[in-house]
């Protein structure tokens, strides 16, 4: 875990993805976000993840194929409610 | 971290009525409520939108218990005429499309029992005992430094002010799709709904059946290997870059 009198560089990068989802307590994200303020490296890793994430946001979901598609339709209309 | 690996450990089972526990997937949203009425109407165009959003991902899931493609997709057929049956039934005490997973995974546990396939927790959550640093311990100062212990040694590389379209090009997002393709399953789905899809992680906890812990560590371990994948060929592109530049110059 970390150290909160002395954060290591290793032990915050480990928390920065709850940090970006705010599920960290407010204790440690107090901690976090100062070390952030006065430490490049971290600031560095920050961005890093922040973009692997908003970057990820732009995939393409799969899609279903057709006969796949079909199959459930057809599921659909026979299905006869019971 | 970094001294004694998390272990994940399932969850117990739960029944498929078992209600969100989570306060903020406690209740189907305006728009759920919307489809829902549609879906009790029968109406086709509404169980198809449905079906094509969350079809390709459920595929997925019930692959995760089922020993083949074929199997899966019976699952999904099942899973969405069980929708259909308890639709009326549904008192919107999830969002719809947590309520749609739970049926889906809980035919989905209880056909790969069926068939003998047990696959370990473990196993789909790529969880092997061993620590999952998030970082190359390499970059990293010894506990030993007796000024910096555990800082950094060499920085990481900065991605503040890098050009949009070098972050978004296709060849890009096709190195994000492959480093998720290659997680282990359950890491790759947490990833696909947060991250891809934007569910919640109330969402996510209550459609796959995982802790709390679960969905957060795997979800960190999944960033952490894209994040990885996406500076490899970033730093690979640079590397290329600078060649052309020497090449150039000589």
């Amino acid at each position: 875990m970390i150290d909160r009198e002395a954060p290591a560089c290793r032990d915050v990068v480990q928390v920065l993805s709850d940090y970006l989802d705010g599920a960290l307590d407010d204790d440690t994200t107090q901690v976090v976000e100062t070390h952030l303020a006065a430490c490049e490296g971290c600031d560095r890793a920050l961005a890093q993840l922040r973009e692997t994430v908003r970057v990820t946001g732009m995939l393409r979901e799969e899609q279903l194929t057709d006969e796949q598609r079909e199959t459930l339709l057809e599921a659909f209309r026979g299905w006869d409610g019971s | 971290m970094g001294r004694g690996a998390t272990r994940l450990t399932e969850r117990r089972a739960v029944g498929p009525n078992d209600t969100a526990a989570d306060p903020s997937d406690r209740i189907a949203s305006e728009q759920d409520l919307a489809l829902i009425a549609l879906l009790r109407e029968r109406d086709e165009a509404a169980f198809m939108q449905l079906v094509d959003k969350l079809g390709p991902s459920m595929l997925r899931v019930a692959r995760m218990y089922v020993s083949t493609n074929a199997v899966a997709e019976e699952c999904v057929q099942e899973a969405w005429l069980g929708v259909l049956q308890g639709i009326d039934r549904f008192e919107g005490r999830s969002s719809l499309r947590t309520w749609i997973f739970r049926i889906l995974v809980n035919i989905a546990k209880t056909r790969g029992r069926r068939e003998g396939r047990s696959v370990p927790f473990a196993t789909l959550a790529g969880d092997d005992g061993t620590d999952h640093p998030a970082w190359d311990p390499t970059m990293f100062g010894g506990a030993e430094d007796p000024d910096w212990p555990g800082h950094w040694s060499t920085l990481p590389s900065d991605w503040r002010g890098m050009p949009e379209e070098r972050l978004t090009a296709n060849e890009t997002l096709g190195v994000i799709g492959r480093a998720i393709a290659e997680l282990p399953p359950m890491q790759a789905e947490v990833i696909r709904l947060r991250d891809v899809l934007g569910w919640t992680s109330e969402e996510v906890r209550n459609a796959l059946d995982l802790s709390e812990t679960n969905q957060r560590v795997l979800l960190h371990r999944a960033r952490a290997k894209v994040r990885r994948a996406l500076n490899a060929h970033l730093q690979y592109e640079d590397r290329q870059g600078e060649d052309r530049e020497s090449e150039a110059q000589a």
